[in-house]
């Protein structure tokens, strides 16, 4: 067996022959679903760790300040002794709230970040499923979580957390129309929804280069819009906490808290390997067209660490946005879905369209 | 057992179970949390059949479209104290022999149905070139009359409520 971190494929066929030789096929597959959970949940703890402490730190640099610097080396182990204070910390019951409810909330939207995840290419070969209609079934999924957001504001039986589920509930409502918009206009051009064919497709070049202007526009448009799906600064009207303390989750303590928080940051971790995926080539290196010598040293970096690096600089843009905007009022937030992003968008599409049915794309 | 036929019993408990809750429970908002496991099971369903398709569309349409906005009027329009009166016999007499005449027919219909043999091969999934191309399509079994039919009723719709909404000047 020889395994390299270019191409995970044999790793895992190796892993699956493994499994259905030494069990029988029913429990293999329960041992292979069991294995790939615990590495996603592993994942997300780590990730979402890394992702608070991040945003920590990017927003004490922009707003010229040091940041958590005691625990640990730079303070790295900040936001562990955070997680460790949560989990400790006591599950307040609420008297007059709608107890089902207001406990299923946080799993509704956790569990919604765990099925849009499953879809994503990590790497070659590194995938959970690889469905023919990648793209459709991470907008699909991803739009269960606001399910959970409505059910945590309504069940506190707060006005500040129903305030903000509403607010969070029209604003998700309409940007994801934006959304799906933008990833159609390179659905388009790439002629397939399936991820592991889009990230092929980008071999010879990334798609926010081979579709000229239209899928520049689009991405630009992609970023504002899941920004805004992520209820992220300037568009984190659901729990602006000068006006509503926390918006939705205002009754949340501990673990439950916590739950919203980590889905909260794996919601934009997604959005933004979404990005990466569909715009900057995935796990794909950076080639141009004809330059062998160049594609050969820039195949050597792993396909890993393109995926990770692409999707921190697109989180890392994100946090940019939310550190150097003001937060919009709702009006202003839903004029510009309305009135801008989605006109854009719709000339933006037949652009797209035009250009690949004359081949002008590269 | 195979994993199928469990996945099979897991989504058809949820199905069943659920889809009794949300008729019978007295929080309408409860109702619409339950009303959402029962479609999001249906996709899962679609899912086993390797229907992706069908299933992302179920998942997005209904529950992440009709659900949200059920939730979003309930939201509007009720308040967390608010409790459905238990129905009296009256109502609950009727409702179970409708119910019964109703299971009884559709028992019966499956039990005289002869299911056909033959099973599509494991690799197999319905492409979705096709489903696009036939939308699209005006030759035989192309739905592009209806799609465009559709359209102008939506568009109708749209309007109309655009009027409703809009406030008069007088």
């Amino acid at each position: 067996m020889n395994f390299s971190i270019y191409d995970f494929t044999s790793f895992n066929q190796w892993i699956d022959k493994f499994l259905y030789d030494n069990l029988p096929p029913f429990w293999a597959v329960v041992v292979e679903m069991t294995i790939i959970g615990l590495v996603f949940l592993l994942f997300y703890a780590l990730v979402g760790l890394f992702l608070v402490y991040a945003e920590r730190k990017v927003c004490a640099f922009m707003q010229n300040r040091v940041g958590p610097n005691r625990v640990g080396p730079y303070g790295f182990f900040q936001t562990i002794a955070d997680f460790i204070k949560l989990m400790l910390k006591e599950l307040i019951t609420i008297k007059n709230a709608d107890k089902l409810l207001f406990n299923i909330a946080p799993f509704i939207i956790i569990i919604a970040s765990f099925m849009a995840i499953a879809a994503i290419p990590f790497a070659k070969g590194l995938h959970a499923i690889d469905f023919d209609i990648g793209i459709l079934y991470v907008i699909a999924v991803s739009s269960l979580g606001v399910v959970g957001i409505l059910l945590a504001g309504w069940s506190s039986n707060n006005k500040y957390s129903l305030i903000g589920a509403m607010r969070s509930g029209a604003q998700i409502v309409s940007y994801e129309l934006s959304v799906g918009l933008s990833l159609l206009t390179i659905i388009i051009l790439a002629g397939t929804m399936q991820f592991s064919q889009i990230v092929e497709g980008q071999a010879n070049g990334w798609f926010i280069f081979k579709g000229h202007i239209p899928a520049f526009i689009a991405f630009v448009i992609f970023l504002i819009a899941s920004t805004a799906e992520t209820n992220r600064g300037p568009f984190d009207l659901a729990e602006a906490e000068s006006e509503l303390t926390a918006g939705f989750h205002t009754e949340y303590s501990g673990i439950k808290f916590a739950f919203f928080f980590l889905a909260e940051y794996m919601n934009m971790f997604i959005v933004a390997s979404i990005a990466a995926t569909v715009f900057l080539g995935g796990w794909m290196p950076f080639h141009v067209g004809a330059w062998e010598g160049f594609n050969h040293i820039m195949d050597f970096i792993p396909p890993f660490v393109w995926y990770i690096g692409k999707t921190f600089f697109v989180i890392w843009m994100m946090m940019w946005f939310k550190w150097t905007f003001p937060r919009l009022r709702i009006d202003q937030l839903l004029t510009l879905e309305w009135k801008y992003l989605l006109p854009i968008n719709l000339v933006n599409i037949l652009v797209m369209a035009f250009l690949v049915l004359m081949g002008w794309h590269f | 057992m195979t994993t199928n036929q469990l996945m099979f019993a897991i989504f058809s408990a949820v199905i069943i179970i659920f889809s009794i809750l949300t008729v019978t429970s007295r929080r309408i908002l409860r109702a619409a949390t339950f009303l959402l496991f029962v479609l999001v099971a249906t996709g899962g369903m679609y899912f086993l059949l390797r229907f992706n398709f069908l299933a992302a569309i179920q998942l997005a349409l209904y529950a992440g479209g009709i659900v949200v906005l059920i939730i979003f009027s309930i939201l509007l329009t009720s308040h967390i104290a608010d409790k459905l009166e238990a129905p009296g016999w009256k109502k609950v007499v009727p409702a179970l022999v409708a119910v019964a005449f109703g299971a009884v027919i559709t028992i019966a219909t499956i039990l005289q149905y002869q299911f056909p043999q033959e099973v599509m091969s494991g690799s197999e999934r319905t492409d979705i070139h096709v489903i696009a191309k036939s939308l699209i399509s005006t030759e035989k079994f192309g739905y592009a009359l209806p799609f465009e039919v559709i359209s102008i009723l939506l568009l109708a719709a749209m309007v109309g409520a655009i009027i409703l909404a809009k406030k008069r000047k007088d």
